[in-house]
């Protein structure tokens, strides 16, 4: 079988298994969480054996063009981890793998209901914003082992924010009390949105037929509702967004009960959103800055120039920072923090994705 | 009495050692930073009015723009309040940093003291068993066991009936933090280096062509100061990058050259480069390039010094200036030469450089060759089946030339560079489409920076301190040994408490481990001692 067929499998079993965990989290079944967690442990071994299917084929995709290679050399720039669909690819893997570890860690399913959405917030993109997904030749620039180091340790990193990010929403939900607090206002914007998002992704998906989905090239992304060419459409797409962000609103203590009922304590969802960034800093910092610098350095003589994406990292390491001596120091605790966890992931999400389709920069990872 | 004496200095120190002024300063530079991101940074005016118009209007967006442009966001990272800003953030880490440090090195120096029996069972981690082992062999096998995790025990105290053992490890990890911040400002450290000793130029240099200076960024010129700067690089070409030389072949003092020099921006090298050529490899069958490398040739008084092809990631550095291909482009009006290899059947050879309608004769033959047409990009339109060229760029050259044979008569044929299975001849005989040399530059970004070594130094110290702050913890546990009698058997009582400053899970496992390696050994040494 093919890579791609391997991935989509493990696409669909993620996409069932964050049903299945939102499942679990609302009836409680034991077997129910089992069912997610097998769903997920078997998504992630298929996305494994494709990722390896993918190095294999690139590898050969390389050798095909300079046979005079060595074995390491031809493996590096082969690594499958060289344009946007393959970093958004190596994210969802990285963000399982972490939750799957702190799942184990914690002894709790409960988390798979808020991390698998970020992972299928990822594949939907995939699909809708018209990346190139077959293996493609590496234009010079990209030719450097620094990049390789640089894309893994910050796609680690990323994931381990994306983790961080679950827990800290989970916490924020679990802690506000009533509809008027500031907090509990934000969560159910934040969460709101998100959950836009990710639906109007699946109308995208949905709204295109299955060979327009592969011969994709221009970014469908949101094309469907708030982009679409129609303004009937868009303004419909306001006005039910906000309208869902009410409801949200308006029952979003339902959603805190039934966390609150599950083996879920705001310690944990604490200790895990702290975590996160205790591992995704260190690991961003040197892959994401660091490496990132050394690469610049190598390829155009500057090791750092200030383009969008650079200054967007920098921003994304301020945050953390932040998070990290507003804790540490300053000893804030709670709500607070919760909140510079959730901002650092969007920081996270707009470095990533929002410099490429918002702001234009020096880097190849421009998928649009 | 003393300390309620708050002089300004005292107040200024204060100020500056805040946390409290960290967090703002962080704030403050996060959401500025994204001020320059949006608008487009050193770029030409109308680029920056044409995006302001979308949010303010094409009527407003002008005005706003001149506003911008006082306050400095068209050049930000460089303008006087974001450089205070990063000023403010380096004195608070330095003193925040200053202040801490003593408190943090008591932290690490203070010697451990037994503790009550009741607050060991408080500490967060504990862990307490019992073994069939008298005390003397339990203390033993614990010590050896501990000191084989790098536990050394500091001291022991015995208290009635007990013993007490207790040890600490990574009191130096509470430093790592000390090292990161550290890091951080040998960076702007090296950062400053760089912008005062250093410098970032580029030079687009044609194949064949030598130069002895770089390109820095200026001010627009007028065209009698491009006329001047023209006639300023010829003769400094002329005396061969030679710095007073130049000044004298002008008649100006070497103060006024080098005023002149700044205000056009022209860095002179102390050495002359060559590009011997420019060449691009795709990958086959496709317009991908593969890679861009340029043949550089070092020459410094007459003597060539160095050669090398560099490639993107693969710069060429000499006297500390390095030289990064970075771009390439066709030279306007250029007439270049064709270079050909061409092969008889009988195995002859010969390299023939060619202007374009010259002719050349196949070695062997009568065949004889004449250059009449040229392509930088030929293809086949796929819908009428013509011929045409799709790029001014030389992305699949193609040279055209008539044959004449006594044999075959007069045919023309395009031979491909990119396909030298186009250049083989009805007869057998091969000619090799080698270069359209002499048409194209090669865009090299030259620069000089002698802060970067600091940089990386500072980034391995950086990553060095990370881990050691993320990954490592001050541990201290302390360990009694109580011996407990019921009847005939003897057993000893271990209780652990202990503390780590990070990473407690870890901490845990690594105290279970110690305890079961000293009960494995005792258990492994009670049948040995009975018989
Ligand atoms: C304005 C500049 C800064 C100041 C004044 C400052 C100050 C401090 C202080 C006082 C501490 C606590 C040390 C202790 O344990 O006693 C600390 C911790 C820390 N600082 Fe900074 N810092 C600054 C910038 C940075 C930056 C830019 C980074 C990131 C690259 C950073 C990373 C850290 C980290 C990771 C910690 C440890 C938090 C923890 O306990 O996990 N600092 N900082």
């Amino acid at each position: 079988m093919s890579s791609s067929t391997f991935f989509n499998i493990s696409a669909g079993a993620y996409i069932l298994g964050m049903v299945v965990y939102i499942s679990y989290i609302a009836f409680r079944n034991k077997n129910i969480g089992i069912a997610a967690t097998s769903l997920t442990i078997f998504g992630f071994v298929s996305q494994s054996i494709a990722f390896i299917i993918r190095w294999v084929n690139s590898y050969h995709f390389w050798l095909a063009s300079r046979p005079e290679s060595t074995f390491i050399e031809s493996l590096l720039r082969a690594a499958p981890l060289r344009n946007l669909y393959e970093s958004l690819v190596f994210f969802v893997w990285s963000l399982i793998l972490v939750h799957l570890i702190m799942e184990f860690k914690y002894k709790n399913r409960s988390l798979g209901a808020f991390v698998t959405p970020v992972a299928a917030l990822a594949l939907l993109f995939i699909d809708v914003s018209g990346t190139a997904k077959e293996i493609q030749p590496l234009i010079p620039a990209l030719q450097s082992n620094w990049l390789l180091f640089h894309v893994l340790l910050s796609f680690l990193g990323y994931a381990a924010f994306g983790v961080s990010f679950g827990a800290a929403v989970a916490y924020i939900i679990m802690v506000t009390e009533t509809k008027t607090e500031k907090t509990y206002i934000f969560w159910s914007i934040i969460v709101g949105i998100f959950l836009i998002v990710l639906i109007a992704m699946g109308i995208d998906f949905l709204s295109l037929t299955a060979v327009e989905r592969k011969e994709l090239i221009q970014n469908y992304f949101l094309k469907a509702t708030f982009r679409s060419s129609s303004g009937g459409i868009v303004a419909v797409s306001w006005v039910a967004s906000i309208a869902f962000i009410f409801v949200i609103w308006r029952y979003g203590l339902g959603l805190k009960k039934i966390l609150a009922s599950l083996s879920i304590t705001t310690n944990m969802l604490e200790e895990i959103e702290y975590k996160g960034i205790a591992i995704g800093f260190p690991l961003f910092t040197i892959g994401g800055l660091i490496m990132g610098a050394i690469w610049a350095n190598s390829a155009w003589g500057r090791y750092w120039s200030w383009d969008p994406k650079e200054t967007w990292s920098l921003i994304t390491c301020f945050v953390y920072a932040l998070y990290l001596h507003a804790r540490f120091v300053s000893g804030w605790r709670g709500k607070r923090v919760a909140i510079l966890a959730i901002t650092g992931f969007i920081t996270v999400i707009f470095t990533y994705l929002g410099v490429n389709l918002v702001l234009s920069g020096l880097h190849a990872y421009g998928g649009t | 009495m003393e300390k309620e004496k708050t002089t300004i200095f005292d107040k200024i120190w204060d100020f500056f050692a805040s946390v409290r002024l960290t967090i703002v300063v962080f704030i403050a530079l996060a959401s500025t930073s994204i001020i320059g991101t949006i608008v487009e940074q050193r770029a030409e005016p109308a680029t920056n009015i044409k995006l302001l118009a979308k949010f303010f209007g094409d009527s407003t967006a002008p005005t706003v723009y001149n506003i911008f442009v006082k306050l400095g966001f068209m050049d930000m990272y460089h303008s006087w309040w974001f450089v205070s800003l990063l000023i403010l953030f380096s004195v608070n880490l330095i003193i925040c940093s200053i202040e801490r440090l003593p408190k943090t090195w008591r932290l690490v120096k203070m010697p451990l003291r037994p503790l009550n029996e009741n607050v060991i069972k408080t500490l967060p981690v504990k862990k307490e068993m019992s073994i069939k082992t008298s005390l003397n062999t339990a203390k033993d096998e614990v010590l050896k066991s501990l000191s084989s995790y790098r536990y050394h025990v500091l001291a022991e105290s015995a208290e009635e009936n007990a013993v007490q053992l207790y040890s600490q490890k990574g009191g130096y990890t509470r430093l790592g933090l000390y090292v990161v911040h550290l890091s951080i400002i040998l960076i702007f450290i090296g950062a400053i280096i760089g912008a005062r000793f250093g410098f970032n130029g580029y030079l687009n240099l044609p194949e064949g062509m030598s130069a002895s200076y770089a390109f820095l960024r200026t001010e627009p010129l007028s065209q009698a100061e491009q006329a001047e700067r023209e006639q300023m690089l010829d003769i400094m070409e002329s005396s061969q990058g030679d710095v007073s030389l130049t000044a004298k072949n002008l008649g100006i003092t070497q103060d006024i050259l080098d005023a002149k020099f700044k205000k056009y921006g022209i860095k002179p090298l102390g050495f002359t480069i060559i590009c011997n050529w420019f060449n691009t490899e795709y990958y086959s069958q496709t317009d991908m390039p593969q890679e861009f490398q340029s043949e550089l040739v070092i020459i410094e008084n007459d003597r060539e010094v160095l050669k090398k092809v560099i490639e993107v990631n693969h710069p060429l550095t000499y006297k500390g200036i390095t030289f990064y291909q970075s771009s390439y482009g066709m030279v306007p009006n250029a007439v270049g030469t064709f270079v050909l290899k061409v092969r008889s059947t009988t195995g002859a050879e010969e390299t023939l450089n060619l202007k374009f309608g010259q002719s050349f004769m196949i070695p062997g033959t009568n065949t004889r060759g004449t250059i009449v047409d040229f392509s930088p990009a030929l293809a086949r339109d796929p819908n009428t089946g013509k011929l045409i060229t799709y790029s001014e760029n030389m992305v699949n050259p193609a040279v055209g030339i008539e044959f004449d044979s006594p044999n075959a008569g007069r045919f023309t044929g395009w031979i491909l560079k990119r396909y030298p299975e186009t250049g083989v001849l009805p007869d057998g005989s091969q000619i090799k489409f080698l270069d359209y040399w002499g048409v194209e530059y090669t865009g090299l970004q030259v620069s000089r920076d002698p802060g970067v070594w600091f940089i990386y130094v500072a980034s391995v110290i950086m990553a060095i301190g990370l881990y050691v702050a993320f990954f490592m913890s001050h541990k201290k546990l302390w360990i009694i040994l109580r011996p407990e009698t019921s009847g005939e058997k003897v057993s000893v009582r271990i209780t652990v408490g202990g503390s780590a400053s990070k990473n407690r899970l870890a901490f845990e496992r690594e105290i279970e481990r110690i305890l079961s390696k000293a009960s494995r050994t005792i258990e492994g040494l009670r049948p040995v001692g009975r018989e």
